[in-house]
């Protein structure tokens, strides 16, 4: 009786099929306008992160007492606030507080996430229940209200908000990475992986993990334009950010007591959030829509 | 739905409350300093402060501590007092409840006329013009945060305009049209951005219905495009728009957390946040508790309402 062990060279894996597929997807990223409209707003976002402070014309912290709440104008393009602080500079600056609190933030919660769902996935039974009820708890409370129970534990301030907004998306980023993980477990390609005595943490970052990655990297886009709404959301509740820094969520609060005299303050920090979650967004559904093969792309 | 399933459900349901009840006891032993310290002020003495904390209990074990707090919740309705006002919270949340939900539930109401005319309008003619400019608007909406939407509308009504006020609110008892003007723009800041995330839904339900077999059937056998709409495809989509609802009710009460502390509006959010910012941790962890139950309940009558309305849905 002969008995014939499977090759890995007989079940190929997707992500293994050399590198047409990756020229492929940047051929079909680079024609899918949502996409591409997403990555210019995100590029353009991290430019002036990295090189705002260059461009800015004021000092973000500068009071200027003889022009307290300019209304727009050539020499202060979005208006100046109750302290004559040029509010365009100061939204320049806080690019870089946003995107910092969202890229960490979503760094610590996908990296904990996929972890914990790729455990969960992958293992499975008790593990994986103890895990996802975890999981079912934490995601049981509103996301806001589950952040302001974190700053209330840890405090005020910047850093403890990043803790915050990562614990806030742990859950999702566990569920997405479980389901993907789940349908590729039972492939041919993990099973021969398994047969050769592999180790399951060797194929779960080898076989697993690459394979499922589409579901990640989108909710990754998608979880960096919540991160940023979240930290302006704590940051105008007085629990982010604090002052002096230039945040655009703590802008907006600040705004908010001088909307009859200065409209304007209520109106830029705000627009630049909005910009910013939509580039997130739209380069996340575009994600979803070139690596998704269910839906159909038009 | 069988019986078995519905147990299931159930036995989850107890378990995440149970960890959900946890988690809110928690925050007292891990937030820095003692809730005697919070209640008798930064002037009192180590002394003064170590009696109260032995009136208070806190010197017991945790697992005491907790048993005692949820046993007081669950048997007697009982969260306590707050450190701040020392009054009853139960009380505070009885009164402020009735607040949330008739924010949340106006908001619901504008968020579905906004979603249901749009989204279906756009289903019907995927890629022409009223389907773009709807996801155009719904991508906004998206992206849009709550606390901004909140101060546009403040500068163009209140400010502006000078129709509503720009924050507070008046019991319905008052008479229903006070009620309704202070009601009105929080609950439109909430109900755009959720009309905009449901029209997305609501559109992709009815794409799905509109590519079935029967409702080429009913075309080709001559139904008229009208009948078509409502025998066959709304009647079809309407599972997962009741689906939508529920999901977009937890999604809402989120919401609304952001938007009564921008309006000032006297419900649970704004409650949770003026209680983290007085450290007076006892109504947190209330406020915390009421809305996670509140949550997980509907999220749990979501999936029970879809089991039931669709039969092709069988959970063993």
């Amino acid at each position: 009786m002969s008995v014939t062990t499977p090759s890995m060279r007989d079940v190929q894996e997707p992500a293994d099929r050399g590198r047409r597929p990756v020229v492929d997807f940047a051929r079909r990223f680079v024609r899918h306008r949502l996409a591409m409209v997403g990555t210019t707003i995100v590029l353009l976002l991290v430019f002036v992160a990295a090189f705002g402070r260059m461009v800015a014309p004021y000092d973000p912290l500068a009071m200027d007492f003889t022009a307290l709440f300019a209304p727009p104008s050539w020499a202060h393009p979005f208006g100046t606030d109750e302290f004559g602080r040029d509010i365009f500079a100061r939204v320049l600056y806080g690019a870089r507080i946003s995107l910092q609190v969202a890229f960490i933030a979503v760094g610590i919660s996908g990296t904990a996430g996929v972890l914990l769902g790729l455990v969960a996935g992958f293992l499975g039974g008790w593990i994986d229940e103890l895990v996802m009820r975890f999981m079912d708890v934490l995601f049981a409370f509103p996301a806001v209200l589950l952040a302001i129970t974190v700053m209330a534990i840890l405090g005020r301030g910047v850093g403890n908000a990043m803790v915050a907004i990562a614990i806030v998306y742990i859950p999702i980023f566990a569920r997405v990475t479980r389901g993907a993980v789940l349908s590729v477990r039972g492939r041919e390609y993990v099973t021969a992986a398994r047969a050769l005595g592999k180790s399951p943490f060797g194929i779960m970052l080898r076989h697993v993990l690459p394979n499922a990655i589409g579901p990640i990297i989108v909710q990754t886009s998608l979880s960096l334009a919540f991160a940023i709404l979240a930290e302006a959301a704590l940051s105008y509740f007085g629990l982010g950010t604090q002052p002096p820094d230039p945040s655009w969520g703590r802008m907006l609060s600040e705004g908010r007591g001088f909307l009859q005299q200065a409209p304007w303050m209520g109106i830029f920090p705000g627009l630049a959030i909005m910009v910013s979650v939509m580039g997130f967004n739209f380069l996340g559904d575009g994600l979803r829509d070139l690596l998704d093969p269910r839906t159909n792309r038009n | 739905m069988s019986l078995r399933y519905l147990l299931q459900r159930l036995s989850t349901l107890l378990l995440v409350l149970f960890g959900v009840s946890v988690v809110a006891f928690s925050i007292q032993p891990l937030v820095p300093g003692s809730p005697a310290r919070v209640r008798l002020g930064v002037q009192a003495t180590e002394e003064n402060v170590r009696i109260l904390e032995e009136q208070m209990g806190l010197n017991r074990p945790l697992p005491v501590q907790y048993a005692d707090w949820v046993g007081g919740i669950v048997l007697r309705g009982d969260f306590g007092d707050s450190l701040i006002t020392r009054t009853s919270i139960t009380d505070e949340i009885v009164r402020r409840l009735p607040a949330t939900l008739a924010l949340a539930g106006v908001a619901l109401l504008i968020g579905l006329l906004i979603a249901l005319p749009l989204g279906i309008t756009s289903a019907l003619k995927p890629g022409g013009k009223r389907d773009l400019s709807a996801s155009v608007v719904s991508q906004i909406g998206v992206s849009i945060p709550d606390f901004w939407m909140g101060i546009l509308l403040i500068l163009l009504f209140a400010e502006t305009l000078g129709w509503l006020p720009s924050s507070g609110y008046e019991p319905i008892s008052e008479g229903f049209f006070a009620w309704g003007r202070h009601v009105l723009l929080p609950a439109l800041t909430a109900g755009l951005i959720s009309g905009s995330i449901m029209t997305r839904f609501v559109r992709s339900a009815l794409l799905e219905v509109l590519g079935m077999d029967y409702v080429r059937t009913a075309r080709a056998k001559g139904v008229g495009p009208r009948k078509v709409l409502t025998k066959h495809v709304l009647r079809n989509a309407a599972i997962s728009i009741v689906t939508i609802i529920g999901l977009q009710m937890a999604t809402l009460l989120s919401s609304v957390v952001v938007v009564e502390i921008i309006f000032a509006w006297p419900g649970l959010g704004s409650l949770a946040l003026t209680s983290t910012l007085q450290r007076d941790y006892p109504v947190l962890q209330a406020a915390l508790l009421m809305a996670a139950v509140a949550f997980t309940v509907i999220n749990l009558l979501t999936d029970l309402s879809y089991v039931l309305l669709d039969p092709s849905i069988e959970y063993a």
